[in-house]
């Protein structure tokens, strides 16, 4: 596993995974910004991430594209790699890397629990395990997302004068908090910040259902009553959203959790609904993947760090630059 | 227990004011028992003998790794909310009437707490815990104040506030006459006023750039504004009390108070430090607080006396709706029958212009007084913070530019970022600590320092994280003392963050011998 050092960078082939910077080829786990840049000269990633990539920042954002399906290999010189589904958002991959029959596995941003909007998350054995921690506390132990977004339909039957905004990032959660609506039965059009189009209109045409949306125009102020409203965690702040009746501010997030955080962000009714794992479900990943090495990043690594040493795996946390803290989509 | 703890839950999630007193209102028209209880645990009436946060740390070790629990508390920087989240169980459904919990707590044993109140627990759901911690550890921070849930209740049956403020004190659970007077189904409760600790008429702070301009000086008088601690005194024929300003009886604390003091009225002054009524600090004050008794050695090594500045009652008779002015002299004919060395008064401040005033503010008893109280002539004596009637003007805060050392994440509001600062000056070559600091800077200078932390850190011992040392703060505080507690030699009275000094270079910072020798210590 000293083939790949803490910036998850093999320098024997000149491969990255997930840079922040323009590199020479870099492979991909997922279309967020904080793993997905602009630049790289090539790029390896699932088809979806690619697609997705192109929406954000252009055809060009890179000079080559690779795509992989889940479960195919891909060589370069001894290094052999393959895509898994991480079940975080559509597109979303592991990446197995095999040399000299030494198995490790980058899990990129994943969660175990069901989701409609992406392959759901395979479990991947290996030798060395560099795991998310985003929440990786054990306050964190994530409710029936079903539950969450009945709390929402709830809200709206009977605040019908208000408009509820639900703050959710615009890639993946947006989509996933629109589907887990249809999937309550949840019928009405369902208005959408304009930055969310474009990405709401690639969910559909991979055919997930989110169902029927428009996004927002300047329509009369009553229009919106009784209307539930996507945007981006940054409107809920901005101007934006003011033009709303009466809006109850919402937000769909893991970090929701935390009741003094909801507060602090101004949110009145936090929904509990997360891409990552909890913290059960990392400590069940890494024991199924019978890892004996487990690196530990994005997050709250000292817990978890803890708790392997505790079982007596390898374990240390893993610092990549510019991912230090909480701002995580 | 679900319907309350629904209650609290979205009372601190609501920023509105109305929307708050409507949650409120919504619930307090449901006619039962658990009405009583949730007005107890409102304005934390209610608590549980055998139950601290000590305990709750206790069982919460029991149930889950402290290692864990640690790493969770620094994180979420909320007892109630870390202890509820990392509960092992988390049963949904069974709930329990709020009354019954309460009461079923109360039967519990000392012997059998652990077991008994980890077993209550674990039978409540998520939200439901937080809400029985929250009263257990007493002062729910859930952005209520007593006030407001009076308000929504003095609306919903339309009685006025100020009735409800009135009888407060003399209330007691169940508050059977208070419910039925606001129903209208008997009159107001008939309250002992003797007995009964007044709450205290409060200042607000002077804006000196508004207020002055508007406020006409003749029509005020002003006293020093004392750093001890405010106090009523309650004497009569047959007993003598000593009331804090949240209306604790600390009678014990002070005996020769109660020996000494005759006559039959209500005061309101501050408790000082200090022999023949020079006051001596608040550093010697603190020697007396926080007792529950004190011995002779103590009384005589730090003696204590009241500046009185305002009464109350005078031989039975209400004066509260009397002007300042008149009360004053009431205030000083009880003063002439019963002169004793344990009471004197406040002195009356008489200036014709603002300007005239600051001097005073500033100067006059030195180090002694913190500023001044400014107070409207024909005042009545109004409980709360009422707008208008008195504004203390505190004296300037001395200033002293640091080095930010250390950070932590806060509680409460600021919890998770690092909103704790411990700054230092030079001692050779290295800092040492001289104060640590929590508030005084703006939304955005807190961002600031929390993203500098984050991205700065060269060092973490637990939770506390070193950075490197660049920053330098312009710390404001009241006060500083010498303290052989701290490695500096020195101890800051309510330190605060007045700016970020983005403009000096960190050479430039005082040496500790400097700091001492410009606050005069030795």
């Amino acid at each position: 596993m000293d083939f790949i050092n803490h910036q998850l960078f093999i320098k024997d082939i000149n491969v990255h995974i997930d840079p922040i910077l323009p590199k020479k080829t870099a492979i991909i786990t997922h279309g967020h910004a904080d793993h997905a840049r602009f630049g790289h000269d090539h790029v390896i990633a699932t088809k979806q991430t690619i697609d997705i990539m192109k929406i954000r920042y252009g055809d060009k954002c890179a000079k080559k594209f690779t795509p992989l399906r889940y479960g195919q290999k891909y060589s370069i010189k001894n290094f052999d790699f393959t895509l898994y589904p991480a079940g975080h958002i559509l597109g979303s991959a592991q990446v197995l890397i095999e040399k000299n029959n030494h198995r490790l596995v980058i899990t990129g941003d994943y969660k175990v629990g069901k989701d409609e909007t992406c392959k759901n998350f395979k479990l991947v054995k290996c030798d060395t395990l560099i795991t998310e921690a985003t929440f990786g506390l054990p306050i964190f132990q994530h409710p029936d997302p079903k539950d969450e977004i009945q709390k929402l339909i709830r809200s709206v039957k009977i605040n019908k004068n208000n408009c509820h905004i639900v703050g959710a990032y615009a890639l993946g959660k947006a989509q996933r908090v629109m589907n887990l609506l249809r999937q309550q039965k949840y019928d009405e059009r369902i208005y959408i910040h304009g930055s969310l189009e474009k990405l709401c209109q690639y969910y559909s045409k991979e055919k997930i259902n989110i169902g029927k949306f428009e996004k927002v125009s300047s329509k009369d102020k009553s229009f919106y009553e009784g209307k539930i409203i996507i945007a981006p965690p940054s409107a809920l702040k901005d101007r934006w959203s003011r033009r709303f009746p009466n809006p109850i501010i919402c937000m769909a997030s893991g970090w929701m959790t935390v009741k003094q955080r909801a507060k602090q962000q101004g949110i009145e009714l936090p929904l509990v609904i997360s891409d990552h794992s909890d913290w059960n479900e990392l400590l069940d990943t890494i024991k199924k993947s019978k890892a004996k090495n487990i690196l530990i990043t994005h997050g709250q690594e000292d817990a978890l760090v803890y708790y392997c040493k505790k079982q007596n795996l390898v374990s240390k946390p893993l610092s990549i630059q510019g991912r230090n803290d909480e701002e995580i989509e | 227990m679900k319907k309350f703890s629904s209650l609290l839950h979205n009372l601190i999630l609501t920023p509105s004011r109305n929307t708050k007193i409507k949650l409120l209102q919504d619930y307090f028209k449901i006619l039962d028992i658990n009405r009583a209880y949730a007005l107890a645990i409102l304005s934390d009436q209610l608590s549980f003998q055998f139950i601290k946060a000590s305990k709750l740390r206790e069982l919460v070790y029991e149930q889950v790794d402290q290692h864990l629990f640690d790493y969770s508390y620094d994180y979420v920087g909320d007892l109630a909310e870390t202890i509820s989240l990392i509960w092992p169980t988390n049963k949904e459904g069974k709930s329990q009437n709020l009354s019954t919990l309460i009461e079923n707590i109360k039967k519990i044993k000392k012997s059998e707490i652990n077991k008994e109140f980890s077993k209550v627990l674990s039978e409540l759901s998520n939200n439901e815990r937080w809400t029985l911690i929250k009263i257990c550890t007493g002062g729910l921070r859930i952005g209520v104040s007593e006030r407001l849930v009076k308000m929504a209740l003095a609306d919903l049956y339309n009685k006025s506030v100020n009735e409800i403020e009135e009888i407060w004190h003399g209330l007691e659970f169940p508050y059977e006459n208070l419910f039925q007077w606001l129903k209208n189904e008997k009159s107001k409760p008939k309250i002992d006023f003797k007995k009964l600790f007044h709450p205290m008429m409060l200042a607000n702070p002077i804006d000196e750039e508004k207020d002055f301009k508007r406020l006409d000086a003749n029509e005020f008088q002003a006293e020093y504004k004392w750093d001890g601690i405010r106090v009523q005194l309650m004497v009569s024929s047959n007993s003598v009390s000593l009331y804090s300003r949240t209306g604790d009886n600390i009678s014990s604390a002070f005996p020769e108070i109660i020996e000494t003091t005759k006559g039959d009225a209500v005061i309101d002054g501050e408790l000082l430090v200090g022999g023949n009524f020079k006051p001596s600090g608040f550093n010697d004050l603190q020697q007396r607080l926080n007792r529950k008794k004190a011995s002779k050695e103590l009384q005589k090594k730090f003696p204590v006396f009241i500046r009185a500045y305002d009464i109350l009652f005078y031989k039975g008779k209400d004066l509260r709706k009397l002007s300042l002015v008149e009360r004053r002299k009431y205030l000083e004919k009880f003063q002439k029958e019963n002169t004793t060395n344990q009471i004197d008064l406040s002195t009356i401040i008489n200036f014709s212009t603002w300007e005239a005033l600051t001097k005073y503010k500033n100067n006059f008893y030195d180090d002694l007084n913190e500023g001044v109280m400014i107070k409207l002539k024909n005042s009545e004596y109004l409980p709360g913070r009422k707008k208008g009637y008195w504004y203390k003007w505190k004296k300037n805060p001395k200033l002293v530019d640091a080095i930010l050392m250390y950070a932590q994440r806060g509680h409460g509001k600021r919890s998770s970022y690092y909103s704790d600062f411990t700054f230092g000056v030079w001692e050779e070559n290295e800092l040492v600590p001289i104060g640590k600091a929590y508030s005084g800077y703006t939304d955005k200078e807190l961002l600031v320092l929390d993203k500098f932390i984050r991205n700065n850190t060269t060092n973490k011992f637990g939770p506390v994280r070193e950075v490197k040392k660049e920053i330098i703060l312009e710390v404001a505080f009241d006060d500083v003392f010498p303290s052989n507690r701290h490695k500096s030699g020195v101890a800051m009275r309510f330190p605060r963050i007045h700016r970020i000094r983005w403009d000096k270079p960190i050479n430039e910072v005082l040496s500790i011998k400097e700091f001492k020798k410009e606050f005069k210590i030795d």
